[in-house]
């Protein structure tokens, strides 16, 4: 699975780096920020659900690694 | 080194200052919240939930003829349309009252960046969000909880404390002063400036203006102070601060302040208050929380979800029909939050307080652009505020339910909580 935030959504209100800290960090202004390759090692996954769950502008995405590439899940 | 001149002339004469719209004041007892709602009447600030829960079943966009003209949306699909749709809504006033501020004052408003509308606001708040990130913010950590514990041993042996008076208030009074430079012995003051902004909307013109004038004559004295001693806080990092290669203009700077020292205290002291008034009222959640302290940051989002404090104000910019009604230019839009916040369609079982809810994607703290500011700082203060209180006082409850009493108007918290504390 691989996290993506998209800039143009967030609005920083912080909850992914609150509940996920190891996947998410801030940057200067406050906007979050995927950690690394965003790639969510299998015991991370109900953090990572629980971010993309509680982000109140619906910014993240988790998506299947996939052979082919990537899909949304 | 150059003088700054920018406050040596009262920026606020002019001989030709833009005129608003002002509209009859309208009090008394709402006759139908569906047709005649009021936010400042006794039984929404006693308690509104029923009555957004009723609009939301049967409306779900109220109106009102008070106010010159306004809406009241209870669905969080509303809400949060309206808070995304900078186009058709404007932040050129965001406190509903009996006063239009005229077209001139954009784009800078009373209070930047959250009276701002895009492209500007996006520039103004950009000056300040690295200040209120969440690194940030962390310095001010230490001190607030040993501020948090001084408060409590102030309580020496009591049986009974007023938590909102005597605890909730003064904690983001503190942070804020320490933050823009301000006398810490001047909390008493900035509590006034907070009931004149926002409470008191339905006081005749003259007399908010007086008291809005009261609130930019302190600002101006602590900018010309920190013109005489620049130092490390963000009144000197406002003075300085520059937009465009220019340095803010007064109004922006006085503005800016404004909204750092208002927006930041009562919201704050609501929420630290309501969570303590739930806790006070709900054994089993409180028993839960001393035994669990890790619980605390999931329970704090459900407090904020439930009792969130902040209602926030928009004006219609263009007639329209808007999803069932008739919108004209210049009516106000309450936007609530705390009913956006209770809608059943977003929020499974949205009345009840569910202290171990997972999945909470409420809106306390506004969506899309004007996200609030300062949400960092007062999901800070308020998780400290409530682990010092539950460490050192585990055991609390109402002492009189009937004598607490709620703020009027758009942001809701306990002003009188008296706790019984052993």
């Amino acid at each position: 699975m691989k996290l993506q935030i998209d800039p143009a959504v967030c609005q920083g209100h912080g909850r992914c780096y609150d509940l996920a800290p190891d996947l998410f960090g801030d940057d200067e202004e406050g906007f979050g920020q995927v950690l690394g390759d965003g790639i969510v090692p299998p015991e991370k996954e109900h953090e990572s659900r629980l971010a993309v769950a509680n982000c109140p502008e619906r910014a993240i995405t988790l998506t299947a690694l996939t052979k082919t590439g990537t899909r949304e899940s | 080194m150059t003088v700054d001149d920018r406050f040596t002339r009262d920026y606020r004469d002019r001989d030709d200052p833009p005129l608003g719209v002002r509209n009859e004041i309208i009090t008394g007892p709402v006759s139908d919240w569906a047709t005649d709602f009021s936010h400042l009447e006794p039984e929404w600030a006693a308690d509104p939930y029923p009555i957004q829960d009723d609009l939301r079943q049967r409306c779900p966009i109220a109106h009102t003829e008070r106010f010159g003209g306004g809406w009241l949306p209870t669905r969080y699909e509303d809400v949060s349309a309206i808070a995304y749709d900078t186009e058709h809504f404007s932040s050129r006033a965001i406190i509903m009252s009996n006063f239009r501020p005229p077209p001139e004052i954009a784009p800078i408003g009373t209070a930047p960046p959250i009276s701002s509308d895009p492209p500007f606001h996006h520039d103004a708040r950009k000056l300040l969000l690295s200040a209120f990130s969440k690194t940030s913010i962390s310095k001010q950590e230490p001190a607030t909880r040993a501020f948090c514990h001084s408060l409590i041993d102030a309580f020496a042996d009591q049986d009974v404390v007023d938590a909102a008076r005597d605890y909730a208030q003064h904690i983001p009074m503190r942070v804020i002063a320490d933050m823009l430079g301000f006398p810490p012995e001047d909390g008493p003051q900035f509590r006034v400036f907070v009931e004149n902004t926002l409470e008191g909307i339905n006081l005749p013109p003259e007399e908010r203006i007086e008291r809005m004038t009261a609130l930019s004559d302190y600002l101006l004295d602590q900018v010309h102070d920190h013109l005489d001693n620049p130092r490390e806080d963000l009144t000197t990092y406002l003075i300085e601060a520059e937009l465009y290669g220019q340095k803010l203009q007064p109004a922006h700077v006085v503005g800016s302040l404004i909204l750092l020292l208002i927006a930041g205290i009562d919201t704050t002291w609501s929420a630290i208050g309501a969570s303590l008034w739930h806790l006070a009222r709900t054994p089993a959640d409180r028993r839960r929380l001393v035994a669990e302290p890790a619980l605390l940051p999931t329970a704090m989002e459900e407090f904020l979800r439930a009792y969130a404090p902040v209602t926030m104000a928009r004006l219609v910019k263009e007639d329209m029909h808007w999803r069932g009604v008739d919108m004209k230019a210049d009516d106000w839009i309450l936007l609530s939050f705390p009913a956006a916040n209770r809608d059943a369609a977003q929020f499974d079982r949205a009345g009840e307080v569910v202290i171990d809810r997972e999945i909470n994607r409420h809106a306390a703290f506004g969506l899309g652009i004007h996200r609030c500011l300062g949400s960092h700082l007062a999901r800070m203060e308020l998780r400290v505020a409530l682990e010092v209180w539950l460490d050192r006082i585990p055991e609390f409850s109402l002492a009189d339910p009937a004598a607490v009493e709620w703020s009027t108007g758009q942001i809701r918290g306990p002003r009188v909580l008296p706790l019984r504390v052993r």
